[in-house]
């Protein structure tokens, strides 16, 4: 792929994008130019997402395409965002068994493939286990 | 020659004619080193009019399901590359992609080209080469069926949006890995019966649970392969069919329906809502109800798809797919025989041309020809049900015995 | 005018491999070892982890530190490292674009070796006091290179700290700043090698020592400070025991260095080494103690800054993952592993 293929979508995957609706309020992902609800009296504007969801489903994956292979096995998982709307992408510092439906999450960043030695590295989100034992531990100090 | 371009009524209206199937013929399907894409369409196409006694003279209009020539072998223009080689120049040849569903939607337009009057005699097929590319290869091609930016981009794979889905499936309904390893040996015990099929081994349930994963929960036994095949019907107004003809296989209806693209926005990931509204559609058309239908042929690109269809085509209640499975209602004798040929899983996947093979086990069922330990008995209602990606596309067919 | 601190950020990836393991690889005394670097065990990135994404996660911890700064506010990134992962094309814009930053701000990577970093914050307090930017963040990232069998094998390790500097709301005043720079080659990596090398013991005297000491004596000088007026002393630590030598000869007590120790259990994060010591020493510090840090880079220079912590810490370090939890936080891989993680193999 082209550099332009991975620019365009850039921001959106850096940060965890996704589609408002000015006129009904709906929020969107993946990020959409038409508010399904509103037709043409919607208004689409872009939103950051908190990043935090709980993982909805989730599949280990063994076999993978070559851009993806020396990352197998991983964890790719399906997750609702707080805000409603589903996401997917890898669920990273994360062990195969210790991933469960409902586990809580939050947004990281994260490599997601490099075309080749020589080629573009492609940055976005991927989620990680929320872990706030440190703030617990704060308090107590 | 035709006379008349489009039937019309007396009332005016542009009047749909009763369409049936005259022949009906797929290849081997399977690693056919041996063949490339042309010599697999020309194969099925020769079988298929040989059977149907015609000449290539009398077809006018050709459509060919392909997903993906130019990733499998850098060929596009497939719609006159087969008419070439069938030899059909210069009639209009057509080649339309609807990922896995490629086939099932060549078939819905052949049935509007014949039901609108527009065309006589027209041919159906559905082709696909997987093999001359390696398998990362064929992975990557296959993962354009789904949403490049936001799934494929993340690391998604095409057994991966079908495990997220197995995985919810199991989480809300109580599904095992035993039950989806029941589907393929299902699925094998047909295939082993068939001699066109990709696998005709038998399997049992311990060998699938025990083969390596390939997208948790989904392993080596719960994916179809990757295969070689081509398949081509013939169509013709019923009237006409009768010609050519004993038994004629009608077409009841042909329903195509759409949905995301992506996972992601689905109402449920559980649910195949494009299966859900074709097959509502279908069965409103076809006036036919649930039961009344002896055979079918589902999209089993995944063990959990098969489950999921059968639910979503409406034979069985949401959550309650797999039970079916540990009663054995879905083998040949069955309540509700499924895949009679081996589905994709033991027949093979040729994506392209799975659509239109699905049609030509519909036929053979139908007509009563298929082998025997497969043949369910006196079918005379058939359904097809052929799936693009994960259900953006779907196309429901329904057959009937003439 | 004030120029300081507005909020900190350190990140450190999850998994470890000790030296007891890499030692074992290599048919080494892993007692000795420890005993002589004064580190058991160090951080390895994921596969799926470079400079950049440590540099992202620190950066969006210092933003939650610095509370109110929109990303909008800051007008210059800068990200020092000694492995971005591309030769040209900067991670600074990677890090600016992630945290929304961008396109109005001024961005660049800075390379000197393990001090990159602390360049970057004078680079962003001399715009800040010049009025030209109303804040900047500086970054240290590194995952840190090291030849398969060679010494630094046993420290280079993978982590990030980052720093939003201007000229209010400051959780930290930086009172000054004073640098000492030669040209040694004690280290090197030349372009398109894949590893660094080094001079062995000609890193210690004539590179850290010279460097780390000059340049601390030289702020204390210039301020007016002598050692029992900072509360806390942090240096680069390329291991545990020079940052300790260079204490004990400009005067400095153990108590002082100890809190900013951070090598042990993490190794040399490189870039992020001296700026982790000052994030941890931040973690724990009160208001109105004074804090001595001096980083080194190979090449050879050093960095020191006199820093006094506000009242406003207080509020304020609680918003972010504190480093001692990243310490903490670990899971340890074997050799086979890291050496998947850092591409030792090649096919």
């Amino acid at each position: 792929m082209a550099p332009p293929a991975h620019w365009r979508r850039a921001k959106e995957r850096y940060r965890l994008l996704g589609s408002k609706c000015e006129n009904c309020g709906s929020i969107y992902f993946p990020p959409t130019k038409v508010c399904p609800k509103c037709r043409r009296k919607g208004k689409m504007v872009q939103t950051e997402f908190s990043g935090r969801g709980k993982v909805f489903s989730y599949t280990i994956i063994h076999a993978a395409p070559k851009t993806f292979e020396k990352y197998t096995p991983y964890i790719l998982a399906l997750v609702e965002l707080e805000e409603g709307p589903k996401v997917l992408s890898q669920l990273v510092d994360c062990r195969p068994e210790e991933v469960k439906i409902g586990m809580e999450v939050e947004a990281c960043f994260r490599k997601l493939f490099e075309q080749d030695d020589e080629g573009i590295i492609s940055y976005g989100f991927k989620f990680r286990p929320i872990d706030d034992s440190w703030r617990n531990k704060q308090s107590q100090n | 020659m035709r006379e008349t371009g489009v039937c019309i009524g007396v009332d005016g209206m542009i009047k749909k004619r009763d369409v049936a199937i005259i022949s009906a013929a797929t290849t081997r399907c399977g690693e056919q080193w041996d063949k490339g894409i042309k010599d697999l369409a020309w194969e099925a196409g020769v079988k298929a009019v040989e059977e149907a006694g015609i000449s290539g003279k009398d077809i006018e209009y050709l459509v060919v399901g392909n997903m993906s020539g130019g990733m499998f072998v850098g060929q596009e223009h497939i719609g006159a590359l087969v008419a070439d080689f069938l030899g059909l120049n210069p009639i209009p040849s057509l080649r339309v992609e609807g990922a896995c569903a490629s086939g099932g939607i060549a078939f819905f337009q052949g049935y509007l080209a014949v039901a609108s009057g527009l065309y006589d005699i027209v041919a159906v097929g559905g082709v696909e080469k997987m093999t001359d590319v390696e398998q990362e290869q064929a992975t990557t091609a296959l993962s354009g069926a789904m949403d490049f930016e936001w799934e494929a981009y993340f690391g998604a794979t095409f057994p991966g949006i079908y495990a997220l889905m197995a995985r919810r499936y199991m989480h809300e309904y109580g599904l095992k890995r035993e039950s989806l390893a029941k589907v393929a040996v299902k699925n094998h015990y047909h295939g082993s019966m068939n001699p066109l099929a990709h696998f005709r081994n038998r399997i049992t349930v311990e060998e699938a649970l025990n083969a390596p994963m390939v997208a948790d929960p989904l392993g080596k036994y719960d994916c179809c392969p990757i295969s070689d095949g081509a398949a081509l019907v013939i169509l013709a107004p019923l009237e006409i069919a009768k010609k050519y003809t004993d038994t004629p296989i009608i077409v009841k209806s042909s329903v195509m329906a759409s949905d995301t693209l992506s996972l992601l926005r689905r109402r449920d990931i559980c649910t195949l809502d494009a299966t859900v509204n074709a097959a509502e559609k279908a069965f409103k058309l076809a006036h036919l109800e649930r039961s009344q239908v002896d055979v079918i042929e589902v999209h089993d690109c995944f063990t959990i798809a098969e489950i999921l269809a059968i639910e979503d085509l409406g034979f069985v209640k949401k959550g309650e797919g797999w039970k079916l499975y540990e009663e054995g209602e879905t083998y040949v004798g069955g309540r509700l025989p499924v895949n009679t040929d081996g589905g994709l899983k033991a027949s093979g996947h040729p994506v392209g041309a799975t659509g239109v093979k699905q049609i030509v086990e519909l036929v053979k069922q139908l007509r009563g020809e298929a082998e025997k330990g497969r043949q369910v008995d006196n079918a005379e209602v058939g359904l097809a049900h052929n799936v693009g990606g994960s259900g953006a596309t779907a196309v429901v067919t329904i057959l009937s015995r003439g | 005018m004030k120029v300081g601190i507005v909020g900190y950020g350190a990140y450190v990836p999850k998994y470890r491999i000790s030296v007891e393991e890499i030692a074992r690889v290599w048919g080494q005394d892993a007692g000795s070892i420890k005993s002589g670097l004064d580190v058991i065990e160090k951080s390895v990135p994921s596969l799926d982890e470079d400079t950049a994404t440590l540099a992202v996660e620190a950066a969006k911890n210092a933003f939650k530190r610095a509370k109110n700064v929109r990303a909008s506010d800051i007008g210059a990134v800068y990200v020092g490292s000694e492995s971005h992962p591309y030769a040209v094309k900067p991670t600074a814009v990677t890090v600016a674009e992630a945290l929304g930053i961008t396109p109005h701000v001024t961005a660049a990577d800075l390379e000197f070796a393990c001090k990159a970093a602390t360049a970057g914050i004078q680079a962003c307090m001399g715009l800040v006091r010049a009025g030209y930017i109303r804040y900047g963040m500086s970054v240290g990232s590194d995952t840190a290179q090291s030849a398969p069998g060679d010494a630094l094998e046993y420290t280079a390790s993978a982590g990030a700290a980052a720093y939003i500097i201007g000229g209010e709301n400051l959780v930290a005043e930086i009172e000054g700043t004073y640098s000492y720079t030669q040209d040694v080659p004690d280290f090197w990596r030349r372009e398109c090698a894949p590893y660094p090398r080094h001079g062995g013991r000609f890193t210690g005297e004539p590179a850290y020592f010279e460097h780390v000491i000059k340049s601390s004596k030289g702020l204390m000088e210039r301020l007016g400070t002598k050692p029992s007026d900072y509360k806390y002393v942090v240096f680069h630590m390329p291991n545990g025991k020079f940052p300790l030598r260079a204490a004990k000869v400009l005067g400095f007590t153990i108590e002082q260095v100890n809190p900013g120790l951070v090598v042990e259990k993490i190794g040399n994060t490189y870039s992020g080494s001296s700026l982790l010591g000052l994030a941890a020493i931040l973690d724990i510090a009160k208001a109105g103690e004074r804090i001595l840090l001096t980083s080194y880079g190979s090449g050879a220079g050093s960095d020191s800054f006199s820093i006094i912590v506000t009242d406003l810490i207080e509020e304020r370090r609680g918003l972010a993952p504190p480093v001692k939890y990243y310490v903490e936080r670990k899971e340890y891989v074997d050799y086979a592993v890291y050496a998947r993680n850092r591409c030792l193999y090649r096919g």
